[in-house]
């Protein structure tokens, strides 16, 4: 039993609460989409999957749906019962570092630092896909928010005690 | 001293730029079907991916060596002919193979390529080498994860090829491609399909007592209390009960991961032509931390300095590493 | 039908007056043309038969019994070298060849290719044929898409074609050996604790549920194949040698099922029946065959194409 799951009451006030971040969720992931088309790609069969992402530590979680044309990516508060083929558990700063492609996922599964329920090959593959990508998808997100955005992403980071080094863009 | 080559996996054509950047000598990769023996969802190359990476890798001075390095089924050879027309079009540096008939294919059609004899063939006597090199013109042969230094010294002077072996990475024990453990389980076979358990049959549920179980198909491979490091449920590495023992235990091996780093200096002496971190199926996250801290490691070791090894437990399965064979061979 | 069944190679650590014992059974009455003899798991065990493989591989010939001799499956040690070697230079009797380095001595003069020996497409097969290989015993998972393919290719070459048929599966090997490790023993002071599991010994999941079977270096099957629902079939794919892998229920008995299965005298269903009652507590499994995971059992009937 998840402790810290809320009572229908307060996930009805969450609901509310979370309202402004679903536009913003409905463009980041169609702007990651635009940007990195080799995700969804190689993607393939799990285009269509619907994945729960959950930090632990938030109040909410994250439903994605990454079918181009029919994308999806949604905050539910956290109790919420979401129907989804597989899950991913994680601390927020965890799940951060992991798109930052600054931790390796299958590390953090072995310190069970992340939590994986359901569909294990969809799970894979989508790690194995937003792996596939120069820069960092966190870079990309943080960037649509200019500066403040890009500060953001900073000041996380030296929370996390994490350092991102580009690698080479394609010539 | 000889000046060993760093053979550095690549899953994805990021993860191989990764390891180009970080220094890699060589990449190794294949195509995005069951002709290469990491044929995981969501990984490996198409042909066009392949093209911009060859060039990538070449443009950096860097080998591309093509893993077609699973066994072919009867009817359904073309695959693996057409990833070696590929590659030989694409001006790859090296075949990595395992099967017969496709070493027999690129001494036929394209000879003048190098040819490497995969660690999936299971040639572990310089006989069984020797056999490969003089039927096929093998230049280099992978060598299983079973040998001391010693003995791979020994190899070295009685083989006419060269010899790579695995410094970093999965620890393995059960002799490579002779393994029919996820087929028994999945349907889906290690040896021809490339795959090892397959992440469409492995299920993690959580138990009442807050533990995981790994399940593969109809099978529990383990459980892992609650504050237990995870595993995979590779079949090989999983927990089981027999008579002769109480309670589970790893009947085969512990989740446990091979470095080599505090090694690396006697294998040079040993002989050895080229070092391979094992991992295509890992993050570049992976790739990048393992191939720098390598290649940092060697260009002291052969500039005559002491290695300065970054500490990569954190990246090993089970977060535990060993020697495994090569330092004695109490352990088999 | 021509096919033949035939009597593969001991995989477990029987002693030797139980093998000669088997064996002098084997060459009376056991109704299979071809016995193979040899130690291909474990060179440790090797001497302990050694002395006595000459007298019986005469006594099943003087019981018309064809005799092969099968090489060790994991060549690594000196040791074991030198047994291949040896090995290679038999001349009067068949050989059957289990890891390259066998090949590397027996390429081109007549062999055989045994089971571990990675046949699994009709351009190796050719390969090998075209260098001495007489007769290949297939991998244990080929599929019958895939023996139907090769079964075709080997009429060709006029070289025989031989599956596994009934015994537990070799699934792995290993430089390691699991039953020292279960007995928390090295594989060098390993005690012959293989001796004590004849058939295998149990590996179970947490769950209780019966897995695998651990026979030294080796790792085989729980189950047991069982293709007699299928031999009508497999011997129509032009499949020429069946082989039986020994265990310690009746081998004579169970031979006499298959060939009067093969033979027609009883049906699949009563073969199977008899098969079981020979070894009651044994599941079976014939997956592999199906193209399906290995240890599912299908009913042939269900055979889809």
């Amino acid at each position: 039993m998840v402790t810290n799951e809320f009572p229908p009451p307060v996930r009805a006030a969450l609901s509310v609460a979370l309202l402004p971040l679903q536009p913003l969720l409905g463009r980041i992931v169609t702007r990651i989409a635009a940007r990195y088309p080799e995700i969804l790609e190689r993607l393939g069969p799990h285009q269509s999957t619907r994945f729960v992402i959950e930090p632990t530590d938030l109040p909410f979680a994250l439903l994605l749906r990454p079918e181009p044309g029919d994308l999806l990516l949604r905050a539910y508060p956290r109790g919420e019962p979401l129907a989804c083929d597989a899950r991913i558990s994680g601390r927020f700063m965890q799940l951060l570092r992991l798109i930052d492609c600054d931790e390796d996922g299958d590390a953090m599964f072995f310190s069970r630092d992340l939590v994986i329920s359901g569909d294990t090959e969809a799970v894979v593959t989508l790690r194995n896909a937003l792996d596939d990508v120069d820069g960092s998808v966190a870079t990309s997100i943080a960037a649509m928010f200019g500066p403040p955005g890009r500060a953001a992403l900073a000041g996380l980071r030296r929370f996390g005690g994490w350092s991102h080094r580009e690698t080479r863009e394609m010539p | 001293m000889n000046r060993p080559e760093l053979v550095c996996p690549a899953g994805t054509p990021a993860a191989l730029r990764t390891a180009v950047d970080a220094g890699a000598d060589a990449v190794y990769c294949g195509f995005q079907n069951a002709t290469n023996a990491r044929n995981f969802p969501g990984l490996n190359f198409t042909m066009p991916e392949m093209e911009r990476s060859v060039a990538y890798a070449h443009a950096h001075g860097t080998k591309v060596l093509l893993a077609v390095n699973t066994f072919p089924p009867a009817g359904k050879f073309p695959l693996w002919r057409e990833a070696i027309d590929a590659g030989n079009q694409l001006g790859v540096d090296a075949f990595i193979v395992a099967d017969i008939g496709v070493a027999e294919y690129v001494v036929t059609t394209c000879p003048e390529r190098r040819l490497h004899l995969s660690v999936q063939a299971a040639a572990s006597s310089p006989e069984a080498i020797r056999y490969y090199c003089r039927e096929f013109g093998v230049r280099r042969v992978v060598l299983p994860r079973i040998l001391t230094i010693p003995e791979i010294r020994a190899m070295g002077q009685e083989i006419p090829c060269e010899m790579e072996t695995f410094i970093f990475g999965n620890h393995g024990l059960m002799v490579e491609g002779r393994c029919s453990l996820t087929n028994y389980v999945t349907g889906l076979s290690t040896n021809m399909d490339g795959v090892c358990s397959p992440a469409s049959q492995v299920r993690y549920e959580p138990d009442a007592r807050g533990g995981l179980e790994s399940r593969l198909g109809a099978f529990t491979i383990d459980c892992f209390a609650r504050t237990e490091k995870a595993g995979y449920p590779t079949i090989c590495k999983g927990r089981y009960l027999a008579d002769c023992r109480t309670g589970p235990y790893y009947a085969f091996e512990e989740p446990i991961s091979l470095n080599l780093s505090m090694l690396l200096p006697d294998l040079i002496r040993s002989g050895v032509h080229a070092f391979k971190i094992e991992g295509r199926q890992r993050s570049r996250a992976y790739v990048k931390s393992v191939v720098s801290a390598f290649r940092t490691s060697v260009d002291a070791i052969l500039a005559g300095s002491e290695p300065q090894l970054d500490d990569l437990v954190a990246l090993t399965e089970g977060r535990k590493q060993t020697e495994g064979a090569f330092k004695s061979k109490a352990w088999r | 039908m021509a096919a033949q069944l035939t009597l593969g190679p001991i995989l477990f650590h029987w002693p030797a007056a139980a093998r000669r014992d088997f064996y002098a059974r084997i060459a009376d009455e056991a109704p299979v043309g071809t016995v193979y003899l040899g130690e291909v798991v474990c060179s440790k065990r090797a001497p302990f038969f050694d002395e006595h493989i000459l007298d019986v591989a005469a006594r099943l010939e003087r019981g018309g019994k064809t005799v092969v001799l099968s090489s060790l499956c994991e060549v690594m040690l000196k040791r074991e070298r030198d047994m291949i070697r040896e090995f290679a230079a038999i001349a009067d009797r068949e050989i059957e060849v289990n890891d390259a380095s066998a090949l590397f001595h027996a390429s081109g003069r007549p062999h055989r290719i045994g089971t571990m020996m990675n046949v699994y497409n009709e351009v190796t097969l050719a390969a090998l044929a075209r260098r001495g290989a007489t007769h290949f015993c297939l991998p244990g998972e080929v599929t019958r898409a895939a023996v139907s393919v090769l079964a075709a290719r080997a009429a060709e070459l006029g070289v025989g074609i031989e599956v596994q048929v009934f015994g537990r599966l070799s699934l792995a090997v290993s430089a390691r050996c699991y039953h020292a490790r279960a007995h928390g023993r090295a594989k060098d002071n390993c005690q012959f604790v293989c001796e004590e599991d004849p058939d295998g010994m149990t590996l179970s999941t947490i769950a209780g549920q019966p897995f695998l079977a651990v026979n030294g270096i080796q790792t085989l099957s729980h189950s047991y194949v069982d293709l007699l629902a299928e031999l009508g079939d497999i011997v129509g794919l032009g499949v020429t040698h069946l082989r039986l892998s020994p265990h310690t229920q009746d081998m004579v008995a169970t031979a006499s099922v298959f060939r009067d299965v093969l033979d027609g005298r009883i049906e699949a269903t009563e073969g199977q029946a008899r098969l079981r009652a020979l070894r009651p507590e044994a599941s079976f499994s014939n997956g592999f065959w199906h193209g399906k995971a290995g240890h599912i059992h299908t009913a042939a009937a269900m055979r889809a194409g």
